[in-house]
């Protein structure tokens, strides 16, 4: 899977290398990857799903926002607090998301119509 | 300790040239330009305070017109908290002991410092300029649909200088949690750090998570305003409660910028002045992350008037009750480090009891507020003002002043007047309790926040207020005399004058430019008093 | 301790005990900046999560006035310099100065194609008068359809405002690796602009079917 490189790494302290060499063909494959869904993102919108599509939408875009933190950023090949990072990010967009929604969507019958 | 070897060499006589400061790179340095500006700003916004004091000595608006009076609240509100209470502790003690502390020769990234206090002087110049140019008059919160379209005020050049600013908080959030991952002197491991460190990485961990969001918050209400893009404006089918949502979200979280780094000096302090370690060490670290984390699920509890739905309000309620178990788990272990401890009672520890007391008040009025009913029964009043003064001022500020104080000979090398310093801690613990115990009697009486008149039967409770907010004045001028006499004057300090433990008393005073002459190397657990 | 066995000493910065020590706090404080954009962009997205559940018609119509093709070929093309930058990265990873510059250069190239189409687009909308404002027309909800166009601009426009960021940060490296700056053993620069670099892809990764692609089951075109 990977050509590791090898160079003398005395000068990184014996700490974790800051490379991980991924091969081109897992960055070809992946961006072929992010192409397809990116057609098949557009073709979904074109069926009506009903209140899929939204749902079809946002699936495809997550799987291609993950294929590009996972291979493009190196992800996949990072320290447990590089994901924890990550992870913390994610959590708290849904705290401001959800706990915002929280209140809209039980504001009762005609919620949401201030216009 | 080699205190004699090279008396000369520290981080203040490495170059004496405006140069040598306003391009340095060392946090020390850096420390002491925010120390610096903090003050400043501190004097401004202290100065507002001061004509808002007097103009309601009198029921009758008559010192200020209601447009002015406006103006001067939200300047306060503004130069208070955005610049000086969130960058106080951090910025200026952060700055100058975490990398110490954790036996690091300085930040991660020493070059985002500099530019992180460049930044915070041009978003204070920013505010400044919209101050001299009018002034603004939304109050601090800048609620929609009034500041993106109805105030005639500065309003989006205010936004600018918070803006600007908010990337100098985001900056020193990013370098603290960095430098403590990856910083750290052989053998720190993290629960041999002081809490003063772990209190920083929570604060961190909010200034990270939370300023950007107050930042697009107030871009969208500075697009609204200037290239009327309608986003929060009801007319065009907006909702002005968005915007108290994005706002709230990091500002309340906000709060706790203010209060965790003040109780990461107050661990500090109790153990060296009680001679003993730390109470429940662990459960004081995680309690710092636990506010940190709980801070952002309570914003709500700011709308229980505004349209939220009520039972969003039920859960921001519940969830705001839950900050109290992490803070009283602080209180309960500081009063378990003084039990049986050998207290002394310098200046700094007078400072901690001051702060354990109003906190409480501040605390325990919290939880009322986080009561629906109570709160809709008080929302607007003085006893909500009353409320975050007890946190901001008789919390965060009584522990800058300890902090400052403690640390002081460590900083300048110079030891200050001791009982000067006991005199201005006591005054300022009454001046304060003057000042703001009878904001909670006239708020819960009816008085509403953020009016220069009020009816005459509420005229005695001000005028107490502002005769305790003169003794608090007179409080904070006393440091200002006897610390910059202590740089002239006074006697030189030893490495530890204290005799307490970290990494910051065994390096000399003032430290020298990479900290220490030797890189340390961390064999025992922290706050090892017993020995 | 101080483990400097460097033989480049420029390299190493004084405060860091070695490279590895240095890279590392360098890719963390990157990972934790992008954090505060995922909160920053956040903001946009619960704004527009709340109107587009409040006016759910009025964003689908609003939504059918963007073009699908331009904003479909612009996803690709910004794919396309996600693959480009990740190229540059492998490239300086084996200290691989030609190929690094020339990743780095085509890079731009597609950044600037995108920001070419983006302001394709924004004339389009000036022109057929969908810029919210006082000029602003729209057959059918036009009140709720001006804030659709609203967000419409503040997101696009503050991910082309970091798209151009990044051209700028891509040119200074391509001096730097032109100069051959960046080895096999110190290329940190090319890894942390590189994460950047993806996470502005990210953001348009979302936004395009946000934006563009709103119950098109139902539009003309």
């Amino acid at each position: 899977m990977v050509n590791d490189v090898t160079h003398a790494d005395v000068e990184y302290g014996g700490t974790e290398r800051p490379k991980h060499l991924v091969p081109l063909r897992v960055y070809f494959a992946v961006f072929a990857a992010l192409m397809t869904l990116t057609a098949l993102t557009v073709f979904a919108a074109m069926q009506d799903l009903g209140p899929f599509n939204t749902v079809v939408a946002l699936v495809i875009a997550c799987t291609k926002a993950v294929l590009v933190v996972l291979y493009f950023m190196h992800v996949r090949y990072s320290t447990k607090l590089t994901w924890a990072v990550i992870a913390g990010g994610v959590f708290w967009l849904l705290l401001l998301l959800l706990m915002t929604l929280s209140d809209y969507i039980t504001r009762g019958p005609g919620w949401l119509h201030f216009g | 300790m080699d205190t004699a070897a090279t008396p000369h060499s520290n981080y203040l006589t490495d170059g004496y040239s405006l140069k040598s400061w306003l391009l340095t790179r060392d946090h020390k340095r850096i420390g002491l330009l925010y120390l610096f500006s903090v003050t400043a700003f501190f004097l401004l916004g202290a100065f507002f305070a001061g004509i808002i004091r007097l103009e309601l000595l009198t029921p009758a608006g008559d010192l200020v017109s209601s447009d002015i009076y406006n103006r001067l609240f939200t300047m306060h509100g503004v130069v208070m908290i955005f610049f000086f209470l969130i960058p106080s502790i951090p910025s200026v003690l952060g700055n100058f002991l975490v990398p110490i502390m954790i036996g690091a020769k300085d930040l991660a990234f020493p070059r985002l410092n500099l530019l992180s206090w460049y930044l915070y002087t041009f978003g204070g110049l920013f505010t400044l300029w919209a101050l001299v140019t009018g002034g603004v008059d939304t109050g601090w919160t800048f609620y929609t649909p009034y500041s993106s379209s109805f105030s005639n005020s500065n309003v989006a050049l205010v936004i600018v200088g918070i803006f600007i600013n908010g990337f100098s908080s985001i900056l020193t959030g990013l370098n603290f949690i960095v430098t403590i991952h990856k910083m750290r002197a052989p053998g720190m491991t993290w629960f041999r750090m002081p809490l003063f460190v772990w209190a920083h990485y929570a604060t961190s961990l909010i200034f990270v998570l939370g300023t950007p969001v107050i930042a697009i918050t107030l871009l969208m209400v500075g697009a609204e305003r200037v290239l009327h893009l309608g986003i929060f404006d009801p007319k065009l089918g907006g909702d002005p409660v968005l915007f108290q949502h994005l706002f709230w979200f990091y500002s309340h979280p906000a709060v706790y910028i203010m209060i965790l780094p003040a109780m990461g000096v107050a661990s500090e302090l109790v153990a060296a002045f009680s001679r003993k370690a730390i109470f429940g060490y662990e459960f004081v670290a995680f309690s710092s992350l636990a506010i940190a984390v709980f801070g952002f699920l309570v914003w709500g509890h700011h709308m229980f008037v505004s349209s939220e739905s009520v039972y969003s309000a039920m859960a921001f309620s519940l969830l705001s009750f839950l900050v109290a178990i992490p803070s009283a788990v602080k209180v309960f272990n500081w009063s378990a480090t003084m039990y049986k401890g050998s207290i002394s009672f310098e200046a700094p520890m007078l400072y901690v009891f001051g702060f354990i007391g109003l906190f409480m008040i501040g605390g325990l009025t919290g939880l009322f507020l986080a009561a629906i009913a109570v709160d809709v029964h008080v929302t607007d009043t003085y006893f909500v003002v009353a409320h975050f003064h007890y946190i901001m001022v008789g919390g965060a500020i009584m522990m800058y002043m300890g902090g400052l104080h403690f640390w002081w000979p460590k900083i300048f090398g110079k030891l200050y007047n001791e009982f000067w310093a006991q005199v201005a801690a006591v005054t300022i613990f009454v001046g304060f309790n003057l000042t703001f115990f009878p904001q909670f009697i006239v708020g819960y009486l009816g008085m509403p926040r953020r009016y220069h008149a009020y009816p005459p039967e509420f005229q005695l409770w001000n005028i107490l207020s502002t005769a305790g907010a003169t003794v608090l004045a007179v409080g904070y001028a006393m440091p200002a005399f006897y610390l910059l006499h202590s740089l002239f004057k006074g006697k030189r300090a030893p490495s530890n004058p204290w005799g307490a433990k970290g990494l910051e008393w065994e390096t000399t005073s003032p430290p020298p430019t990479h900290n220490f002459e030797t890189p340390p190397v961390v064999t025992e657990p922290p706050y090892n008093y017993a020995k | 301790m101080s483990g400097t066995h460097s033989d480049e000493p420029s390299v190493l910065q004084h405060h860091f005990d070695n490279l590895g020590q240095q890279f590392e706090a360098s890719a963390l404080g990157m990972w934790v900046f992008l954090v505060t954009e995922v909160l920053f962009f956040g903001g946009l997205f619960t704004a527009y999560m709340v109107y587009r559940m409040t006016y759910p018609e009025a964003f689908a119509e609003a939504s059918h006035q963007l073009n699908i093709v331009l904003g479909g070929t612009n996803t690709a093309v910004l794919i396309g310099s996600s693959l480009t930058m990740a190229m540059a990265v492998y490239a300086a990873q084996q200290g691989d100065r030609h190929k690094q510059v020339l990743f780095l250069v085509l890079t731009m190239v597609l950044g600037m194609v995108f920001l070419g189409v983006k302001s394709v687009e924004y004339s389009h909308k000036f022109a057929e008068g969908l810029v919210p404002g006082p000029n602003f027309r729209f057959e059918g909800d036009a009140i709720h359809a001006q804030l659709f166009f609203s967000l419409y601009f503040v997101m696009t426009g503050l991910h082309a405002l970091h798209m151009i960021v990044g051209i700028g940060i891509m040119a200074v490296l391509t001096v730097f690796a032109w100069r051959g700056r960046y080895t096999s053993r110190y290329h940190t620069p090319v890894d942390v602009s590189g994460l950047y670099w993806h996470f502005v892809d990210i953001v348009w990764i979302f936004l395009f079917p946000l934006l563009y692609l709103i119950d098109r089951h139902g539009a003309v075109r």
